[in-house]
């Protein structure tokens, strides 16, 4: 099938053409164990460090200051549980944003947080923060870069001349921005997930910057078991393309978010549309209609074909509302979010712009909440 | 909490199930009024505050399950 209705690359991007070469080309050799002593091997070595460095180039950063992980949420993990074993004895408390991923927010779950708030635009509370990471006892500090949820960028180079002021090291996530918009600066960790940026499912990066209290919180010889080094050198040569189509791609997905955001608004009655409408990711956009059933919105939008994801308890594994939409306090029911990659193109977001005022408008009807 | 003029049992019901029900209801009392839903979805809480603030309705407390409103216009 094609791809035109697929709007939820803020999940998985659809693989970009060179990661989908790099990936048959590297099945030859990639599949021998890295760590042995023989010469296939040593080729298997090869591939994984010329992918090793080529993501710290794509990222700005030195090679050995990169980790490859079983996924986003494995690199999440990695980071949080290895400063908080390398730092226990300046303490065990994690102060981050009210907006992180749940994959951030599992692994803090263990220890003590301080949860920072945000506004209604979903931008951290600053004065908050910097007060936060000052308080005795702080082992790390989360911000993630923009939210994976609604879109909204986040200060962090403002976070992270607080954190330095206070000898607190910064975690950065920044799975929804890296290959979409310049990597912040004045991070200590940073992490990021492949398949958003058009690589394969199963690669995480972890980047821990040289002079980072940071010790692997697996066994050593765990820290970078057999990992799919196929899929590691395609995630490589996607990173190496999106960072170099970067600023073209925003330039182009920027007017598509800002046309979704403006249609819907105007089009579909009772509509808020949440995220910070300037500082934002190019390629997320998010909004919830009131009256409408999360679930039902987005199983009538794959009745048509579309693909997007959503915040809504009724959606969601726990039937809690997203947390993020919650910190926010914006309107959680009905939620959508959608979610543009390099693929996409203006006629098919128009269609999808064309095709919503009357499928919430179904909605209501069947619910019998019309004019309410 | 101060006695509502009026309660809508919404115990159980999924959101947005709790929110229409209060925005049926409100619009039939006299300004001033309070309601009180009663509403365990998790999402009631965090839904119908923003309701109120997207209608320009007054949320007065949230106590547990009880959320009180008051018409204001």
């Amino acid at each position: 099938m094609g791809w035109e209705r697929y709007f939820d690359a803020a999940t998985a991007a659809p693989p970009h053409p060179v990661a989908r070469q790099a990936l048959t080309a590297a099945l030859a050799d990639g599949w021998v164990d890295p760590g042995r002593l023989y010469a296939p091997a040593r080729r298997a070595r090869q591939l994984l460090d010329a992918a090793r460095g080529s993501v710290a180039e794509s990222l700005g950063v030195r090679a050995d200051e990169v980790t490859f992980a079983a996924s986003g949420t494995a690199a999440a993990h990695a980071a949080v549980l290895g400063v908080l074993k390398a730092r226990r004895r300046a303490g065990d408390l994690v102060v981050h944003s009210a907006i992180e991923h749940s994959a951030v927010l599992h692994a803090a779950a263990g220890t003590g947080a301080h949860e920072v708030p945000v506004d209604r635009l979903g931008r951290l509370d600053l004065a908050a923060w910097e007060a936060a990471v000052r308080a005795p006892g702080v082992a790390l500090a989360a911000l993630i870069s923009a939210s994976h949820e609604v879109g909204t960028v986040q200060p962090v180079a403002t976070a992270a001349r607080a954190c330095a002021a206070a000898g607190v090291p910064l975690y950065v996530d920044a799975a929804q921005s890296v290959g979409r918009m310049p990597v912040p600066e004045g991070w200590s960790l940073l992490t990021a997930s492949a398949r958003k940026w058009g690589g394969p499912a199963g690669v995480g990066v972890l980047v821990v910057r040289k002079g980072t209290r940071w010790e692997s919180p697996y066994p050593e010889d765990e820290r970078e078991p057999a990992r799919d080094l196929p899929a590691i050198v395609a995630a490589a040569a996607a990173l190496r393309a999106v960072r170099a189509e970067e600023a073209a791609e925003a330039a182009r997905l920027r007017p598509l978010v800002d046309r979704v955001r403006a249609t819907v608004a105007a089009t579909v009655p009772d509509v808020e549309v949440v995220g910070d409408p300037v500082e934002r990711l190019p390629h997320l956009v998010t909004f919830s209609c009131l009256y409408v059933d999360g679930e039902a919105l987005l199983h009538a939008l794959d009745r048509r074909g579309f693909a997007v994801s959503s915040g809504s308890s009724c959606t969601s594994s726990t039937l809690r509302p997203s947390h993020v939409l919650e910190a926010m306090g914006v309107l959680s029911h009905g939620n959508v979010r959608v979610s543009l990659h390099r693929e996409t193109t203006g006629a098919q977001v128009d269609r999808f712009l064309a095709d919503l005022p009357g499928i919430v408008a179904d909605l209501r009807a069947e619910a019998g909440v019309t004019g309410l | 909490m101060t006695a509502p003029d009026e309660t809508l049992d919404c115990l159980g019901q999924r959101c947005p199930l709790p929110v229409i029900a209060l925005a049926r209801r409100l619009p039939h009392l006299p300004v001033g009024a309070v309601v009180r839903v009663l509403a365990d979805d998790p999402a009631a809480a965090n839904d119908i505050p923003a309701w109120c603030r997207m209608r320009g309705q007054e949320f007065v407390s949230a106590d547990g399950t009880a959320f009180d409103v008051r018409r204001v216009g």
